[in-house]
């Protein structure tokens, strides 16, 4: 049964090829993980004395209080990752692969705290604990590894300039890195964050996002355990508008990172433009096209599409939410989609036969029902699901809805919801026009076995990523990034690197010249 | 400390990830070079056994084999688990490789297994980073290559680092998915056989790596000639390399990367750090009994410190203590085996002959074991033979020089061109000096100064390609072009 629902779950999810889904494997969860870690950067209340609740999103009760960093907590560490990155430091005098290995001994206690930490992110986030466990934990394993091996790989160049000098360039951490992280992917954010920009040699101020705090901290602890020097990696628990906010205007923060919602990315950009011009790179929103031509095998493009959009309930920001399938196969691939929707298990995340968990908060369960009304509102036809699913906690439905139209409201703006949008096309040409109408570029994918075809969609789609034959195919190797408003910069692959670094160029005089 | 009494426990060849007897049922002595003594005996491979690991590793390379499958970020997790068990028995490791080869075990200990570890670590690091590129060619195309490992690859390597060189040989094939057939020399085996029993303990599919002592004339010998081996890659000394690169032209033109000899020039200029240089000069030299491609020794001092230089430096090799390469306190231990000890005494008489003047040592150290003493030449001329063919022992040349224009031409004038060094605190020496040498890596200020991430390799008659480092990627990457038909291109 568990194989039979995982294999539905997650169907072809690189990083986890070799995983085995038998229940031996996967241990059973203790519901009520103890919280050891709660407050700012582990061992300090913060300035402000003020805390706030962490929320169990499946049944709506307080996990623990949690200290809330404020201004006064980022002015501290600022001042402590700035400290740490000062010329002649412990950390700026490391020897590359040693930052290497340090990342890799984080790696090796994060594996093995696998368990407890799939627990705390089921408990804080509402996924299914079989997912966080199979999934989210070794796909933060396997990034930190990737990402400890460049460490001493990362290498400038020496340069043919004219003249009589020895020119060279070299790469030089940015300084002190501001990261600000979303819910959807706790552990997983934080890691994409912190491996690059260790990797390079920054320091870090990192805001947890305030639904999902706790899987950071106890991940701080194991930083401190493994051995990086104070002062390298500090984590906030904190709200957007004031530990946010502060550490995007911070005169001594040399970049900012940010993942979250397009809204708040313009913010985090203007902030950067009023204060010290610190470098941006955003990881924004989108509202990716899933392209089902008529020659697509049916069954997966069905099974992949449902993954596509459904995956961590919903809430990803490359979420294939827009399925626009050929006309000549629509009513079998609707059929099919909403048969399988219908089948989907919801539920208690703690349970192995659950796929998908509760919503991760009030205030995006209010909104996902808000979208669902309006596409009921503007004449989409509503196949499934389309309300709550459960007495508490934050569940809704399965939803499809057909027919729609390129210009309601559930077809241009990003629901973050388990809600399927699926749209009727003729032609590639067509199809291509109008998956790029929209000011997101995240993804996009195409089935189909025309090798033309998937050619042909693949360049004309304005995104950072597209998939042939799949959905949501990630690796640490694989650069991902979006177009337009979907954000600037790729996080991920050596690519990930060009964003942590500074290059400077060195010219030396010498008395002659020869290549 | 060392093992105290250790046993030898792997003796046999190692196909497939099994231990087998040879195919003619002979075996080869295995010698302690401080003492004499017989070691254990080892099962020697010869061409037959050859054409058995080669089978072996071809089939590991199968299209559709667990190993070309794997994804290569397990590739990577495989080299660095392998680091881990080095890690955990490097004390035996180290004790291993003092008895065998003779060096100091404290060296074995922290020099060369750490560098083993590294190198492992930092290879395992590159599996998932190999890649290709996506080619904007012209016309309606989409073109990308693909950076495939060459197949089943050859690699024969020296006694002088045994388990270092037995890391830095296969962490790079491995990395870029290629398989191996490895000989390590027949005078110190034992390493090479541990680490085969860690590669399977690792979880490496059989057949990827295969471990073959044996002798150069024969095992050597088959591996070079073989028509089924895609690649090989030789240590040793330029005399063989030739012989090595003439087999593969005459067999299936395999691919040929070769790390040979060097008479290596270290520069030391009157305005450096003079006890600094001393010291280097010496350490370049004498490390590891003098037994390094890389030894710096051609030591070229500017005149005007010429004397003092001398002086100091006979001072330095005087003060060296030989012994039991096991107990600490003593700097040097005995030479490899007979045939070396003979031909470095050869060259200290013919040192004596050609009139230059010995400053210190100049024989062995006693009648009855391979030690020599450490021994300092100065007033060496270019034309000599201690100027000019690598002795591989504890015999330092020192030469005078008067300008840069001149030793830079002196440095230059020889076949080989490994490394160098350059000692001074003038920016424009330094630059100009490290600009000229033909040497594939120039120390300025430091001698022998090597890391993982860094290339090494030789211009001219001391080899070609480089190891370690990225560079290393390409020597075991076969890049394939993939075009494909499209029916329009967009930028």
């Amino acid at each position: 049964m568990l194989r039979h629902v995982l294999s539905r779950t997650l169907p072809r999810i690189s990083g986890i090829s070799n995983c085995q889904y038998s229940a031996a494997a996967i241990p059973v969860p203790s519901a009520q993980p103890e919280v050891h870690y709660n407050k700012v950067t582990v061992h300090q209340d913060a300035v402000s004395k003020r805390s706030f609740p962490t929320i169990n999103p499946a049944t709506g009760e307080v996990i623990c209080q949690v200290a809330e960093a404020d201004k006064a907590d980022v002015n501290k560490a600022v001042k402590a990752a700035r400290e740490a990155f000062r010329f002649g430091s412990p950390w700026r005098r490391m020897d590359a692969s040693d930052r290497g290995l340090l990342l890799t001994r984080l790696a090796d206690a994060i594996e093995r705290d696998t368990a407890y930490l799939a627990e705390l992110e089921t408990l804080d986030n509402g996924k299914p604990y079989a997912v966080s466990y199979s999934v989210d934990v070794p796909m933060v394993v396997k990034c930190l590894r990737y990402c400890a091996g460049w460490a001493d790989k990362w290498e400038g160049k020496t340069i043919p300039i004219d003249g009589d000098f020895f020119c060279y360039t070299r790469h030089e951490p940015i300084g002190v890195c501001g990261q600000i992280i979303l819910w959807n992917f706790p552990l997983l954010m934080q890691a994409w964050k912190l491996g690059p920009a260790l990797a390079t040699g920054n320091t870090v101020v990192m805001k947890v996002a305030e639904q999902t705090p706790l899987t950071a901290l106890y991940v701080a602890s194991l930083i401190k355990e493994v051995g990086f020097p104070p002062g390298v990696v500090n984590i906030l628990p904190g709200m957007g508008p004031s530990a946010g906010s502060a550490i995007a205007s911070h005169m001594d923060v040399d970049k900012v990172a940010f993942t979250g919602s397009t809204e708040v990315g313009h913010l985090i950009q203007q902030a950067s433009g009023s204060s010290n011009l610190k470098k941006v790179t955003l990881e924004l929103g989108g509202k990716s096209p899933n392209i089902i031509m008529s020659d697509a095998n049916m069954a997966e493009a069905v099974e992949q599409s449902h993954f596509a959009l459904f995956f961590n309930q919903g809430q990803c920001c490359c979420a294939g939410s827009r399925t626009y399938v050929q006309d000549t196969i629509y009513d079998e691939f609707m059929e099919r989609s909403v048969e399988r929707a219908k089948s989907r298990v919801v539920g208690d995340p703690f349970s192995m036969k659950t796929e998908q968990g509760p919503q991760v908060d009030e205030e995006q369960f209010k909104k996902i029902l808000g979208y669902i009304s309006s596409g009921k509102r503007e004449g989409a036809k509503l196949m499934c699901g389309g309300g709550v699913a459960a007495d508490r906690g934050y569940f809704i439905q399965p939803t499809i809805f057909g027919d729609v139209q390129d210009g309601m409201t559930i077809a241009r703006e990003e629901i973050f919801g388990p809600v399927m949008q699926i749209l009727k096309f003729k032609t590639l040409e067509e199809v291509v026009e109008r998956a790029n109408d929209t000011k997101y570029g995240l993804a996009a994918a195409v089935f189909t076995k025309d090798i033309d075809k998937a050619h042909y969609i693949s360049s004309g789609r304005r995104a950072g990523t597209v998939w042939i034959n799949c959905y949501n195919v990630f690796g640490a190797q694989a650069p991902f990034g979006g177009y337009k408003y979907s954000g600037n910069g790729r996080e991920l692959g050596e690519y990930g690197l060009d964003n942590y670094t500074e290059v400077k160029t060195v010219t030396i005089k010498v008395p002659q010249k020869n290549s | 400390m060392p093992v105290p009494d250790l046993e030898v426990q792997y003796t046999k060849i190692f196909i497939d990830n099994e231990w087998h007897e040879s195919c003619s049922g002979r075996k080869m002595p295995v010698h302690n070079p401080a003492t004499g003594d017989l070691l254990c005996e080892v099962e020697e491979a010869d061409t037959e056994d050859v054409d058995k690991a080669v089978r072996s590793a071809r089939t590991a390379f199968q299209l559709g084999s667990p190993w070309r499958c794997m994804d290569a970020s397990d590739r990577g997790l495989l080299l660095n688990r392998l680091a881990d068990l080095v890690e955990r028995d490097r004390l035996r490791l180290a004790t291993l490789e003092a008895l065998d080869s003779g060096k100091i075990f404290l060296m074995a200990y922290f020099v060369d297994l750490m560098a083993t570890v590294k190198t492992l670590r930092y290879y395992g690091g590159w599996a998932d980073k190999v890649q290709g590129k996506t080619i904007p060619v012209d016309g309606e195309y989409f073109t990308y290559t693909r950076h495939e490992p060459i197949g089943v690859c050859g690699q024969i390597i020296p006694w002088n680092f045994p388990v270092m060189m037995f890391a830095w040989k296969i962490a790079p094939a491995l990395c870029c998915g290629n398989t191996v057939i490895i000989k390590p020399a027949e005078q110190t085996p034992l390493t090479a056989l541990h680490m085969a029993c860690l590669i399977k303990e690792a979880g490496f599919p059989p057949g990827v790596v295969n471990v073959l002592p044996g002798y150069g004339p024969t095992a050597g010998n088959a591996i070079a000639h073989h028509m089924d081996i895609d690649k090989i890659a030789f240590t040793g000394s330029t005399a063989v390399g030739k012989l090595v690169q003439k087999a593969a032209g005459d067999s299936n033109l395999k691919r040929v990367t070769l790390e040979l000899g060097g008479k290596n020039p270290n520069i030391v200029f009157a305005d450096c750090d003079l006890e600094y240089a001393v010291e280097q000069a010496h350490s370049g030299l004498f490390f590891n009994q003098g037994q390094c491609c890389l030894a710096g020794s051609r030591v070229f001092v500017e005149d005007s410190i010429y004397e003092e230089f001398v002086c100091r430096s006979a001072e330095k090799a005087r003060n060296k203590v030989l012994g039991n390469p096991l107990v600490p306190g003593v700097d040097q231990g005995p030479q490899i085996d007979q045939k070396q000890f003979d031909k470095i005494l050869e060259l200290i008489e013919s040192g004596k002959r050609e009139g230059a003047t010995l400053e210190c040592g100049g024989g062995p150290w006693d009648r009855n074991s391979l030690f020599i003493q450490p021994t300092v030449f100065s007033n060496v001329t270019d034309d000599m033979r201690i100027a000019k063919e690598e002795i591989f022992g504890p015999v330092q040349q020192i030469m005078r020089f008067h300008s840069v224009n001149e030793v830079i031409q002196r440095a230059n004038a020889t076949h080989y061109g490994l490394a160098a060094g350059v000692f001074t605190n003038d920016i424009d020496k330094a630059l100009t000096v490290s600009s000229a040498l033909q040497a594939g890596m120039v120390w300025v200020n430091c001698y022998n100064a090597m890391s993982t991430q860094c290339p090494f390799g030789g211009f001219k008659m001391s080899g070609n390609g480089r190891e370690l480092g990225e560079y290393a990627l390409q020597e075991y990457t076969e890049v394939k072009a993939v075009t494909i038909k499209i029916s329009q291109k967009n930028s």
